[in-house]
């Protein structure tokens, strides 16, 4: 699922320092996975996340400030969901080693927050026993009580916290009830926890025993099932209606994104070219009113056109996963994944690399088989990332008209599902390829937990896009800027007599066509070829690129209309070649950087970087002389 | 007893499936003859049909995972809604709903068959 927080933009230039507070107390938050962790670390931090969790720096887990009452203010680290701490994965690893302070670029927890869902206590309870035989001052922060109280369930808190030694909160990070409890807690003097009789830790059913017993002490009764998540799942997954509503779900999220934001698009394109013009009329002519205007403005607000898009996707696929439909679509999917000789847990970071490949590659590690995680690794970069969605987007509307396929369809979505479904069957394809060769390995079985269905909340979501937009805007304001502004230097030397070379023979343009023999055979000129070493950055950068290479060929221009540029030197059979370009290449420094840090060296990436080259290049050639 | 071990391929280029294979039984308070019998796993369910778990067929570091999701010897397990196909299902056990695959529901052996009535 796309834990698209996770994702800090690709970029070494992305890199935020986590500033040392050396005040501030750090807390571990950790439960099982679907226990609202998450929700209520946002509940806790709001705004004040940092999202530390890229390549470089080797942090898996998310940071944030929670402000308490008297200036105080406690760093909370959000761990990775986990059943128990004995360490079978490495997102396990990495949550066991946080909590014994064994990584040095996370400050060891003086206290945990253990957050459960009440609505499944005995279960959940087993997670207990191994975070209280830590020693640590914990709070065991029951989650979901609205959940509870509303489907029959009771329980006595008290109690639990004898039978614990350990402070019990009863709260719904969702609803915010209870949350001063846990404020209180952090605020307050912490205290190690009563020790109490512990059962085996690495005994399941032992653990179990003891997590039944430990609930009927406490009065414990569990809820009665949820009736509306039976009877939606009965509609959703039935052998009929339930693929037909999938795809209706995925068109209805594409068609939208295209059809409704133009608007806003526009609002932002009109933005840049009123500030552009105005920096333009307000500076006297001279280079830095030509770094500004002509590359920076240009470049930088080509890309930025496109948050409102992003952002819209990601407030989709925001309400798909918070509403519990994704697990449901990784259900229906996983006899075709099975096919293709991958198992289940491969589907949630194949699905998160639909936002990123970087943090989807993170997410293997809960792969426990090693060969079955290398093969997801080397796939993850072909699923459509939202780097590619605005090249995508680009392209598509400059040589597509909007015309309505069957009356409700447009031609532009069928489009878009047809790119996202071609990077989709590459994968899998790869998956089957090196699965029934050099990664062949025995089956792990897949084990998917269901959860009831919720309504997303506006402040969930809200977060979702205000990360995103940081996200975007950082890679705007620091990969592409700095990408944009090196092309601006490349496009003005040699500078002789006062003047620019026209670009065409300035250094950014002999690069282009130093390389136009080998781009010329897949219909691309040498602009296309700038743009293309520029986007092996990072996808994106190559509409910067374009932006500002036109920008710079036509001073005069105010629009920054790519489009109609782009229809004057692509053919059509070209910009089906530059599509298919882009869905296969690797053009992702970020990415080659984690995949040779998870596979600890560099054989898998340069294999990974010349094969996923090669199929761009040769599908790129293909498309181009089949239809151009 | 039990089944012959399945043939799975390859595991032998892999080293983490030198493990031995858990065996996990509760003490049968039933007929044994029953499960003896009916050497029936998860798979025989129709949706809507109970059971009580015997034993996990699976290496050691598999069967922990399912134990952790509450498929423990002596669980009660009810068949739910599956895939389009039929495979992978759902199923409840200890309050939650976990959707397996029919390979490895088929290592999970049950005791006892019956239905519980529908949910309306």
């Amino acid at each position: 699922m796309s834990e698209c927080r996770d994702c800090a933009g690709c970029g070494p230039a992305a890199v935020l320092p986590l500033s040392p507070r050396a005040a501030t107390k750090a807390v571990a938050v950790i439960g099982p996975p679907n226990s609202g962790k998450t929700t209520l670390f946002n509940r806790l931090t709001g705004l004040r996340q940092k999202v530390a969790n890229f390549p470089g720096v080797t942090v898996e887990q998310h940071t944030g400030i929670a402000e308490l009452d008297g200036g105080q203010a406690v760093e909370l680290i959000d761990l990775p969901g986990v059943y128990s701490l004995s360490p079978h994965s490495e997102d396990e690893q990495v949550a066991f080693d946080v909590l014994t302070g064994r990584r040095d670029d996370t400050p060891k927890p003086e206290a945990i927050l253990l957050v459960l869902d009440s609505t499944n206590l005995s279960r959940h309870l087993m997670l207990a026993a191994p975070i209280l035989s830590l020693g640590l001052p914990s709070l065991i922060i029951l989650n979901m009580a609205d959940d509870l109280r509303n489907r029959g369930g009771t329980l006595d808190t008290e109690a639990l916290a004898r039978e614990l030694g350990a402070p019990v909160a009863l709260v719904s990070a969702r609803q915010g009830e209870g949350i001063e409890q846990v404020r209180d807690f952090l605020a307050g003097a912490m205290e190690q926890p009563t020790p109490v009789l512990l059962p085996v830790l690495h005994d399941v059913p032992k653990c179990r025993e003891w997590a039944g017993r430990v609930g009927s002490q406490a009065d414990y009764r569990a809820p009665i099932a949820p009736k509306w998540t039976r009877r939606l799942d009965r509609v959703v997954l039935d052998p009929l209606a339930g693929p037909l509503i999938f795809a209706f779900v995925v068109i209805a999220v594409f068609q939208s994104i295209f059809s409704y934001v133009t608007p806003l698009m526009d609002g932002v394109k009109w933005l840049f070219e009123v500030s552009g013009n105005w920096i333009a009329v307000s500076l006297p002519p001279s280079l830095v009113r030509s770094l500004l205007v002509d590359g920076v403005w240009k470049g930088v607000g080509s890309v930025l056109v496109f948050l409102p898009q992003v952002l819209l996707l990601f407030l989709f696929i925001g309400i798909l996963e918070d509403s519990g439909y994704l697990a449901r679509a990784a259900l229906i999917a996983d006899r075709t994944m099975a096919r293709f000789g991958l198992q289940g847990k491969s589907f949630i970071p194949l699905l998160s690399a639909y936002a990123c490949a970087v943090p989807a590659i993170l997410s293997t590690r809960t792969i426990e088989n090693k060969r079955d995680r290398i093969a997801t690794i080397l796939i993850a970069p072909f699923m459509t990332c939202s780097a590619r969605f605005p090249v995508y987007t680009l392209i598509i509307v400059a040589f597509l008209p909007n015309r309505q396929l069957l009356g409700f369809l447009s031609v532009r979505t069928v489009a878009m599902i047809g790119l996202y479904a071609l990077g989709f069957v590459t994968a899998v394809l790869t998956a089957r390829l090196l699965k029934s060769s050099i990664l062949k390995s025995g089956r792990t079985p897949f084990l998917l937990e269901m959860p009831a269905y919720r309504w997303p909340t506006v402040q969930s979501l809200g977060l979702r896009l205000v990360d995103r937009s940081k996200v975007f805007l950082r890679r705007a304001g620091t990969v592409i800027l700095l990408v944009t502004v090196l092309l601006w230097m490349a496009a003005h030397v040699p500078y002789t007599h006062g003047h620019p070379p026209a670009i065409r023979d300035s250094l950014a343009g002999t690069l282009g066509r130093t390389i136009e023999p080998a781009i010329k055979p897949l219909g691309f000129d040498w602009k296309i070829g700038i743009g293309l070493i520029t986007s092996f950055a990072a996808r994106e950068t190559i509409i910067a690129t374009l932006g500002a290479i036109y920008g710079m060929d036509h001073p005069d221009s105010t629009s920054m209309d790519l489009q109609i540029a782009l229809r004057h030197d692509l053919t059509p059979g070209a910009a089906v070649a530059l599509l298919i370009f882009f869905a296969f290449a690797m053009q992702c420094v970020s990415t080659v950087a984690v995949v040779r840090r998870e596979t600890g060296g560099w054989k898998w990436p340069l294999a990974q970087f010349a094969y996923m080259s090669a199929l761009a290049y040769g599908g790129a050639f293909l498309a181009f002389h089949l239809l151009g | 007893m039990r089944k012959a071990q399945r043939k799975s391929g390859n595991h032998h280029l892999d080293k983490d499936f030198g493990v031995a294979h858990t065996k996990i039984e509760m003490q049968l308070s039933s007929n044994k003859a029953v499960s003896e019998t009916l050497p029936a796993s998860l798979v025989d369910l129709r949706r809507g049909d109970e059971a009580v778990l015997s034993e996990i067929d699976l290496p050691v570091e598999d069967a922990r995972r399912l134990m952790e999701l509450g498929f423990l010897p002596g669980a009660r397990v009810v068949a739910g809604q599956s895939a389009p196909g039929g495979d992978p299902r759902v199923f409840q056990v200890d309050g939650s709903e976990v959707a397996v695959r029919r390979e490895t529901a088929r290592r999970l052996k049950i005791r006892r068959k019956g239905r519980v009535p529908r949910l309306k």
